[in-house]
Formats: C-alpha cells, sequence, structure tokens
C-alpha cells in the first residue's frame, strides 16, 4: 500500500477530470477528532458493489471488496473499486495479497486511482459488528488513516433503497486497539462504551457530467421499472428475521442462562437413570459433583460483550427505522381504504 | 508491456499475422472498404443503417464489389472517401432489397465459412449499466492524447441473448497507420476477473467514439481469436448528434465468393437489463441529473416512503390525463389501455370498514409493541454498560 502523501498527489494528478473540485461537501461527521467528515462515492462504485453481491453473494456468505479514491481535504472520495474473491475453495495456491498487488498495478496502468481507502462488505439483515470485522477495519486505518469500511446491505435494498453506510472506529477504540489490550480495565480507562465503538460518516453520492449523460440516455431506453417494492405492505417476514438474530444476540450476552439449563437437564437425566436402576436392584450411580462437569463460568470477555452490545444496538436502529416506515405505509394505506367507502 | 502491433498499409500485409484457421487471409485488403461501408451508415439515420445489413446473401452481393477494386491503391487513411462515395452508391441499390429491420438478418448473413460459428445467442445483446458507467469512466481517465479508449467485455451466453455483465479497459496505442494493443494486460486481468467471477467469458470488445475504424478492424480480428464472433460495442462519448449512441456490432463476411473477401460489421439490438437492486441503484444515481452540484445524499426511512409516493402520483396523473383526453374526444379509446385502468381501479380491495379497521389496528400494534421492544432492549444494553464499568 503505497504511502498516503505520494498516493494522493499522482492519483489527484490523474483524477483531475473526474471528480472536480466543485461543490465542496457540508461535514455533518462525528467527533471533531475525525480526519474524514464526509465520504463522496462514484456512481459507478454503487453500481459495481450491486453487481458484486447479485452475481457471487448468496444467503448469508459475505462479499467483499477494495475501495480506491483519494482523500481531498476532509473528504474521501471513491473512485472506483474491485471484488475480492471469496477464498472458499483451493485456498492453497490463492494468495490475496497478491491478486490485490497485480490488480492495482493493472488499474494505474488505465489510470485508476490506485490509493486504497477503504474497503466494502455485504451484510445479512445487518449483521457485521463482528470481531473480524474490528480487526480488519482496525488494519486498515492504522495504515491508512481516512479509510472507511462500506456496509452494503442488499436484503433492505431490494425493499426499495439503496443501503450503504460507511463507518469508521473512533479514535478511542483505536488506542485501545494499538495497545492490543482488550482487558476491562483497559476498556474502562478509555471509556469506550458500544455506541462509541463506530462512527458513521454520512455519504454522497457524485457522478461526472458524462455519466449523466449517460444517465439520461439510460432513462429513455429503458422500461419503467414495474416494481414498487418499497411500497409492499407485506413485512412481516422481514420483521421476523430481524427479530429472531435479535434474539440470538440477546441469548448470547447472557450465555450463563443457558448453562444452567444444561445443569438443569443434567441433574434430571441423572435421577432419571438412578430410578431405573434402583428398580432394577442396582446400586445407583454416585453422585457427581456437578461444578467439575461444568466448569464455573468465566465472565465474558468484555470486548466480546460490547461488540454483541454493538451489534443489537445496530439490529434496533434497524427495526425502529422498518417500523417507521410501515407505519406511514399502513396510514397511507387506511386514506386509500376511507376515500373509498 | 509486450505489444501486438497491427500494420495497416499494405494489402499483402496478411502474411504477417493472419492465423492458420483464418481460410481467406484477405481481410486487410477489404478492410478500408468495409468500414467506410459502415461509416456513412452509421453517421446518417438510423434506418438506413440496417441497409447494408441484408447484403451478403441478398442479390444485391456484387454491389460492393467494385468497391474493393480503388481502395487498396491509395493510403488507408484517405481511402475512406473515394470509397465512401462508392458505397453510398452502392447503398440505394442496396436499399430496395433491404429488410428494415435487423431482425431478418439471422438468415441472410451468417454466410461466411471462416468466421467460427454462427453469432451465438440470437441478435440481442442485453447490456448492464455498469458496463456503461465503466466505459464512460475510463473514458474519462484516458491518457493525453488517445482519441479513444478500448477494452474487453465479459459475459455470459445463452440461447436466446448475450448477456454483458462486466468490462476492463485496456491500453492501447493508436496512430494514423498502426494499433498496438497491450495482450498481456487483458489476458491477465482476465485471469484476475475469472478468479471472483469464474462464469464470465470474454464476448468481445468495447470502443468509445463513433465510427468503427480500419484500426477496429483489426482489433476485432485479435479479438476473434479468445472468443467466437465477438461482439464490438461502440458508446459515443464525442456526443454526435447530441446523444450518446450505444451500438453493437457482430462482424461477418461479404463479398464474392471465391474472391477476396470483406468483413462488415453488423447491428445488433441492444437492450439494457437490470437486476432488481441494479434498478433502484440506477433510479438513485440517475436523481444526481437535477441537483445543481451533480451530489445527493442518501435518503432515509419516511423520505423514502415519500419519495415513492411521489413517483406513484406522478404515474397517476398521467393516467388521468389521459383518461380525461379521451373523455374530451382528444384521444380516441383504446380498449387496451381501458381494461388495464379497470382492473387498475379495481386493485384497492373492498373490505368492510370494520374488518379494515380491525386489520390495520392489529398490524400498527403489532408494529408499536417491536418498536417499544426495541427501545426497551436499547435502554437495557445502555444500562448494562453503566453498570459493568462501576
Amino acid at each position: 500500500m503505497a504511502s498516503r502523501k505520494e498516493g494522493t498527489g499522482s492519483s489527484a494528478a490523474s483524477s483531475s477530470s473526474t471528480t472536480g473540485a466543485a461543490g465542496k461537501g457540508k461535514g455533518k461527521g462525528g467527533s471533531g477528532d475525525s480526519a474524514v467528515k464526509q465520504v463522496q462515492i462514484d456512481g459507478l462504485v454503487v453500481l459495481k458493489i450491486i453487481k458484486h453481491y447479485q452475481e457471487e453473494g448468496q444467503g448469508t456468505e459475505v462479499v467483499q471488496g477494495v475501495l480506491l479514491g483519494l482523500v481531498v481535504e476532509d473528504r474521501l472520495e471513491i473512485t472506483n473499486c474491485f471484488p475480492f474473491p471469496q477464498h472458499t475453495e483451493d485456498d492453497a495456491d490463492f494468495d490475496e495479497v497478491q491478486y490485490q498487488m497485480e490488480m492495482m498495478r493493472s488499474l494505474r496502468h488505465v489510470n485508476i486511482d490506485h490509493l486504497h481507502v477503504g474497503w466494502y462488505q455485504s451484510t445479512y439483515y445487518g449483521s457485521f459488528v463482528t470481531r473480524a470485522l474490528l480487526d480488519s477495519q482496525f488494519s486498515y486505518q492504522h495504515a491508512i488513516e481516512e479509510s472507511v469500511v462500506l456496509i452494503y446491505d442488499p436484503i433492505k435494498t431490494a425493499q426499495g433503497s439503496l443501503s450503504l453506510k460507511a463507518y469508521r472506529l473512533t479514535p478511542k477504540l483505536m488506542e485501545v486497539c494499538k495497545e492490543k489490550d482488550f482487558s476491562p480495565e483497559a476498556l474502562k480507562k478509555g471509556n469506550i462504551t458500544f455506541e462509541h465503538m463506530f462512527e458513521e460518516v454520512p455519504i454522497v453520492i457524485k457522478n461526472s457530467h458524462l455519466i449523466n449523460v449517460l444517465m439520461w440516455e439510460l432513462e429513455k431506453k429503458s422500461a419503467v421499472a414495474d416494481k414498487h417494492e418499497l411500497l409492499s405492505l407485506a413485512s412481516s417476514n422481514h420483521l421476523g428475521k430481524t427479530l429472531q438474530l435479535l434474539m440470538d444476540r440477546v441469548d448470547e450476552m447472557r450465555n450463563t442462562s443457558k448453562q444452567q439449563q444444561q445443569k438443569h437437564q443434567y441433574q434430571q437425566r441423572r435421577q432419571q437413570e438412578n430410578m431405573q436402576r434402583q428398580s432394577r436392584g442396582e446400586p445407583p450411580l454416585p453422585e457427581e459433583d456437578l461444578s467439575k462437569l461444568f466448569k464455573p463460568h468465566q465472565p465474558p470477555a468484555r470486548m466480546d460483550s460490547l461488540l454483541i452490545a454493538g451489534q443489537i444496538n445496530t439490529y434496533c436502529q434497524n427495526i425502529k427505522e422498518f417500523t417507521a416506515q410501515n407505519l406511514g405505509k399502513l396510514f397511507m394505506a387506511q386514506a386509500l381504504q376511507e376515500y373509498n367507502n | 508491456m509486450v505489444l501486438l502491433m497491427f500494420s495497416n498499409s499494405l494489402p499483402s500485409a496478411p502474411r504477417s499475422f493472419s492465423l492458420d484457421k483464418m481460410a481467406t487471409p484477405a481481410v486487410p485488403a477489404s478492410a478500408p472498404p468495409a468500414t467506410p461501408s459502415e461509416a456513412p451508415a452509421a453517421a446518417s439515420s438510423p434506418a438506413s443503417a440496417s441497409a447494408p445489413a441484408p447484403a451478403p446473401a441478398s442479390a444485391s452481393a456484387p454491389a460492393p464489389s467494385p468497391a474493393p477494386a480503388p481502395a487498396p491503391s491509395p493510403a488507408p487513411a484517405s481511402s475512406s472517401d473515394p470509397a465512401a462515395a462508392a458505397a453510398t452508391t452502392a447503398a440505394p441499390g442496396q436499399t430496395p432489397a433491404s429488410a428494415p429491420a435487423p431482425a431478418q438478418t439471422p438468415a441472410q448473413s451468417l454466410s461466411g465459412p471462416a468466421l467460427p460459428g454462427p453469432f451465438p445467442g440470437g441478435r440481442v445483446v442485453r447490456l448492464h449499466p455498469v458496463i456503461l458507467a465503466s466505459i464512460v469512466d475510463s473514458y474519462e481517465r484516458r491518457n493525453e492524447g488517445a482519441a479513444r479508449v478500448i477494452g474487453t467485455l465479459l459475459g455470459t451466453v445463452d440461447k436466446h441473448s448475450v448477456e454483458v455483465t462486466n468490462c476492463f479497459s485496456v491500453p492501447h496505442n493508436e496512430s494514423e497507420d498502426e494499433v498496438a494493443v497491450d495482450m498481456e494486460f487483458a489476458k491477465n486481468m482476465y485471469e484476475l476477473h475469472k478468479k471472483v467471477s469464474p462464469n464470465e467469458l470474454i464476448l468481445g470488445w468495447y470502443a468509445t467514439g463513433h465510427d468503427i475504424t480500419e484500426h477496429s478492424v483489426l482489433i476485432h480480428e485479435y479479438y476473434s481469436r479468445e472468443a467466437p464472433n465477438p461482439i464490438h460495442l461502440t458508446v459515443d462519448t464525442s456526443l454526435q448528434n447530441g446523444r450518446m449512441s450505444i451500438k453493437a456490432y457482430v462482424s461477418t463476411l461479404m463479398g464474392v465468393p471465391g474472391r477476396t473477401m470483406g468483413v462488415m460489421f453488423t447491428p445488433l439490438t441492444v437492450k439494457y437489463t437490470y437486476y432488481d437492486t441494479e434498478r433502484i441503484g440506477v433510479d438513485l444515481i440517475m436523481k444526481t441529473c437535477f441537483s445543481p452540484n451533480r451530489v445527493i445524499g442518501l435518503s432515509s426511512d419516511l423520505q423514502q416512503v415519500g419519495g415513492a409516493s411521489a413517483r406513484i402520483q406522478d404515474a397517476l396523473s398521467t393516467v388521468l390525463q389521459y383518461a380525461e383526453d379521451v373523455l374530451s374526444g382528444k384521444v380516441s379509446a383504446d380498449n387496451t389501455v381501458g381494461r388495464f385502468l379497470m382492473s387498475l381501479v379495481n386493485q384497492v380491495p373492498k373490505i368492510v370498514p370494520e374488518d379494515f379497521e380491525t386489520m390495520l389496528n392489529s398490524n400498527i400494534n403489532d408494529l408499536l409493541m417491536v418498536t417499544y421492544l426495541a427501545n426497551l432492549t436499547q435502554s437495557q444494553i445502555a444500562l448494562n454498560e453503566k453498570l459493568v464499568n462501576l
């Protein structure tokens, strides 16, 4: 990965024809210390991400890719991207770093910005707050200060409107990760709550003039979209799935209860067996020390519970957004019915 | 950078790059006249663009053959003018025999034995919008002094059509009399792309600009080594006629059999396909056309519902306008449209008001309960944080 200053200089020269300096973005970003206040994405990147998921992602697998672009003042401009192959098959002779290097070198030949500014990932119903994501984003942000991770939610997009969010780690969390110390004391010292782990950066989409011309052409030639998914009233499926995921997470958070259940089950089985043996006249089995079988449950790692809390928070936000939309739609349906009668 | 140099000056040059599998090596000799026959057609109205198309197998086949005769002698750069004059005289001769729709060409233009096989998948090319955006973007990033950019098209073939789903640009150098294409780069990129999507094949190539030049024929021939009967896509970024015209061609042989054969580019129908999510993405991106500095933000919850309802409102007002026109007699009534309108009005379900009230209330209750639970969960985990941090 080229150093930031050198990369910025060379790519700024080459991309002057596309993203002109017009329209300085309004910065509404999170904490004041953060280096990036706004993310500006080219329409091309959006289309590529959508296409990548559509073709290569099925079900719960995530698809990932690399974002390329440059940094202009406090704005991060993303001008291109390329997908990462999923390393499920033949891991042996596939070298990720080599793939990335070759790709970037080739793209440099055709004047595409080759500065690595972040990565993107698809998500399943909004579950993306995982340790893996944290680690990846930390290594990116450590190397390149302005990098972001774009989370693309295909299911929500299919419901009517593009769902693309950009996240960065807060400076506080960066500090903690740098120390590599995830013990509860360090986290308490850093005063990190789940709300302060990730900060969302506002996104704008920008197109060059020529792409605008292309859009006009397409509009004239393509048929009108015949699906208005956004106004569909059928909501229970999506809501049900999100709630299920939420419940799973909550259970994870309180996983002592699961162990208690297991203890009870074990005891009951034991009792049954003993009764059977008594009826057959055999000596009962010795009472085993339960505490040896089920080791005393350690308090869950602080970082994990923080992540789970963050995930639960995301789910709740999604649910609230969803219900707000649906309430609006229901009231519209009501108005339509009243008019009919 | 490994370059493949094509030299276009001599008619006998074919020996330098003809392949064993090409039975008729006379491609470059008739390359200049082939393209001028396409060039005036491309510049003129689309109706006559299909005029050269039925030429190969129709009775007017001898008509183009006088055209190649004067062409080889002058230099290729100026050959376009005399040959163009000859071609335009030939074109009216062809119009009586020409079929107006390119749909009729499948039966006629697949005559060349040298080209490997008929065009697979009918006459329709389906494009995804991401390809066009990619092409425009690489055109904007072209090197200084380059008039156009070229690249490879990837995609899949099926029985009825060819679907182009990906592309990448290939560096090339073009001058008056030679063309150099970086083959190795193209191969490398294709390998890299294959790692991500193993189903994509090389389908052909694209070029920006509104014309097919002599160099195009040579590049096309190179690509025909990579893919059976490749497609050529042109995207007119110079905005001739005030529009960005997007056209696709496949090359066919033409001429008198037994003599030197010419190559001609036959147009294909281009259709745009979208995945559902792609459609939504394109709709969003299209909005930048309307904003002053071409910037839009992503909207949130109710704004989206509002936007969608506004669109439906527009559609409804169009329909209402049509109905009023019919009533006032301005437009004659069309029964099929009338039936559609009838089914539209009947789609609002007629439910007994009490039943509807119950349904509505239960739905609203569900949503409110879920919102309440979500808020409760959020406050619980916040409390948990506080407790743990004590």
